[in-house]
């Protein structure tokens, strides 16, 4: 594959593991954001091409980890609802929630389709017009902008059966919360495709203020590799800055058009984070222009938060504090096909790529 | 009667004039054999051999048609080739239909043709039946089952049961994998993917019985279907308490597949094959095996993928294309798209 294969190469990737090893000297904690790179990382073994004073902490970027068990139980809540129609990418299908999960609650009757792209919703919302139709919005920058394009889409054809459940939640903020919390990381590694969408703009405070190195990096293995050479080199001559490595894709301006959709459609709230807590304006609302189009406007539900399930550490796994190796669940009372945990169901969820590729 | 324009009606399985209608100008029309044009209510099957083969498979597939094939040729070539696996040459199959009302006939008998088309190239004989119609939304258009006999030879009793397999020992399969996973869903009507990916849905009793018959050391043999090569494998290191080993590198993959893997974030090894047979046999063999193999239509991209290890028992460990390992587990759940 064209623009894959290429950076996968295996001497590529051990050009840059001994650059790596010449270059770092001192420990250094660096913090992949994305479930996307934590996925890589695992998958390509990159762990074994570092040296041991390099440290690599998972972060809090994958959507449905963090959005958690009230999400679920709130869309399983709108699926009560008379006629409705839950439509949600698959991910969140096998998510439990706290008595139950969307898969079981579709075999018991409810009527939850599984969609690949939020324009299908529109289809659905059209051929079923006496339906509600529900989209489970939920994922950072790369997904929101979708969601956005389907909601100002559905006001211009006039779609007034179609809804959004919106858990779409913004990067920036939590990364910043977690240097405040006090979590010892020495650099990011940004995730691609968010900042594709925002541009880099977003990470000049965590640079500047927090002097903290940020390299937007790429999902392959020698972008990997590159992205922590590039930390490892602003650490060594203590020059935090903002970089980016994945300059195929991303641009500092980000995509002004998918931002603009943004901006159209949702407004910043404050939202709650699993093991985080409450992150003052790091979520995504609907705003007042296409209320219409909230399922929380249109069939306000009061759904209680439930407890993290016991024994569960997702919290802390979340914030970079513990490894699923330290979670005593982990592969014995939590495995993917029987999760406890939302980190161990979804597919970029550290504990399940900890367990796939546990060796 | 005019097939093409017509449906099907709850009385086309009510067992009247019109059910017999339909079996006379279509089922008979082309399934049509001595045995099954008896109309017996049990098929008489004249059969020499020391041991029989006798399995059964039900397909509900979604679409019907996809690129490849459709439900018809998938339900002869997934019954034969579970019989032919085992070292049986497949030779009688029974076809049941359970048909949504106002299904249209026209599909059915594009689906019956293939079906019939399949069993021909197979060379294996329709002999029984059944015609079912339920109401509208009792099931999702049409459901087919099939049931097959087949044959086994003394010498060859054993190539399921992976006995005496040993480390050293080699996996061969016969081409890509994941093709027809992959085709099927690209075929879906919610899914906006243009792709070239074409199912490999296929009769491998041809292919294994040259196998069988110029290689006399086969110690296992299974079709990867569902689930794909990775349970197909797990089971194999489970059972023989052995670890297997897969090099990625040798894998084979066509390029669409792999493009749709990497997009949805799925593993080849985990998508459904309905064409391809995975084999062990001993180092020594090998190459004379892969060479039977590759010199038949449907093995020219066999390849050797893997050994039976010593280490890491009953798991199954996959050497990656940048020097790294991982296990390679059994599928859980459905292969999920991913979001980001």
């Amino acid at each position: 594959m064209q623009y894959i294969d290429e950076y996968r190469k295996k001497d590529l990737i051990l050009a840059v593991s001994e650059e790596i090893k010449r270059s770092s000297k001192k420990e250094i904690t660096l913090m992949e954001v994305c479930g996307g790179h934590t996925m890589a990382i695992h998958r390509f073994g990159l762990h074994s091409l570092l040296p041991a004073n390099i440290h690599l902490l998972s972060g809090p970027g994958c959507p449905v980890c963090v959005s958690g068990q009230h999400f679920i139980d709130t869309a399983i809540a709108y699926s009560k609802i008379p006629g409705a129609i839950i439509t949600t990418y698959g991910d969140l299908i096998r998510v439990p929630g706290s008595a139950t999960s969307l898969e079981k609650e579709k075999a018991n009757g409810a009527d939850i389709r599984i969609i690949y792209s939020v324009l299908e919703v529109l289809e659905i919302a059209k051929n079923n017009p006496a339906n509600p139709v529900f989209f489970l919005g939920i994922g950072f920058e790369t997904t929101s902008p979708a969601t956005a394009a389907a909601i100002i889409r559905a006001k211009k054809e006039g779609i007034d059966n179609f809804f959004v459940l919106s858990a779409h939640k913004i990067m920036p903020p939590v990364m910043k919360a977690l240097v405040i919390e006090g979590v010892k990381i020495d650099g990011f590694i940004a995730p691609g495709h968010v900042s594709a969408i925002t541009g880099t703009s977003i990470y000049n405070e965590l640079a500047g203020k927090h002097g903290l190195g940020v390299v937007v990096s790429g999902f392959e293995p020698v972008d990997m590799m590159q992205s922590i050479l590039m930390l490892v080199r602003q650490f060594e001559a203590s020059a935090p800055k903002v970089e980016i490595q994945y300059k195929r894709i991303v641009h500092p301006e980000g995509n002004l058009i998918a931002r603009g959709l943004l901006a159209q459609a949702f407004e910043l709230q404050d939202d709650t984070w699993r093991g985080l807590g409450v992150i003052p304006s790091s979520g995504l609302k609907i705003t007042k222009e296409f209320s219409e189009y909230d399922a929380g406007t249109k069939y306000p539900l009061n759904v209680p938060v439930p407890p993290d399930p016991k024994g569960c550490i997702c919290g802390s796994v979340l914030r970079g504090l513990k490894t699923p190796n330290d979670c005593k669940l982990f592969a014995t009372a939590c495995t993917p096909s029987d999760p406890v945990g939302a980190c161990m169901v979804s597919g970029e969820g550290t504990c399940a790529t900890y367990y796939k590729y546990r060796s | 009667m005019n097939l093409k324009s017509e449906k099907i009606l709850l009385s086309h399985g009510n067992g009247g004039r019109m059910m017999h209608n339909l079996i006379e100008n279509l089922f008979l029309k082309h399934f049509g054999n001595e045995i099954l044009e008896e109309q017996t209510d049990a098929a008489i099957l004249p059969v020499d051999a020391p041991f029989l083969a006798f399995t059964t498979d039900s397909f509900v597939i979604d679409p019907l048609f996809f690129p490849g094939g459709n439900i018809g040729k998938l339900a002869v070539c997934g019954t034969v080739n579970d019989l032919a696996v085992s070292g049986a040459v497949p030779l009688y199959l029974s076809v049941s239909f359970i048909i949504e009302e106002g299904f249209p006939i026209g599909e059915l008998e594009l689906i019956v043709k293939s079906l019939a088309d399949e069993a021909r190239y197979a060379g294996v004989k329709i002999v029984t039946g059944d015609t079912k119609v339920v109401n509208k939304g009792k099931c999702d258009k049409l459901f087919i089952n099939t049931a097959g006999i087949g044959t086994v030879r003394k010498e060859d009793q054993l190539v399921a049961k992976a006995q005496n397999i040993q480390p050293g020992d080699v996996i061969i399969i016969n081409g890509t994998i994941g093709d027809h996973g992959m085709a099927v869903m690209s075929a879906r009507e919610s899914f906006n993917f243009k792709s070239t990916i074409s199912s490999d849905c296929a009769s491998l009793n041809h292919l294994i019985r040259s196998m069988l018959d110029q290689s006399g050391e086969i110690k296992f043999m299974r079709d990867p279907t569902r689930g794909g090569v990775a349970t197909v494998l797990n089971e194999l290191a489970a059972k023989t308490t052995l670890g297997i080993e897969v090099n990625e590198q040798d894998l084979p993959v066509s390029k669409g597949v792999s493009a749709m893997c990497e997009i949805l974030g799925f593993d080849p090894l985990h998508i459904a094959n309905e064409g391809k047979v995975l084999v062990v046999t001993s180092e020594a063999e090998s190459l004379h095996l892969l060479n039977i193999m590759k010199s038949h239509p449907l093995g020219k991209e066999s390849a050797i993928i893997g050994h039976v290890v010593t280490d890491h028992p009953g798991k199954v460990v996959l050497k990656t294309g940048t020097g790294g390992k991982r296990i390679i587990d059994m599928l859980t759940g459905d292969p999920l798209p991913r979001i980001c």
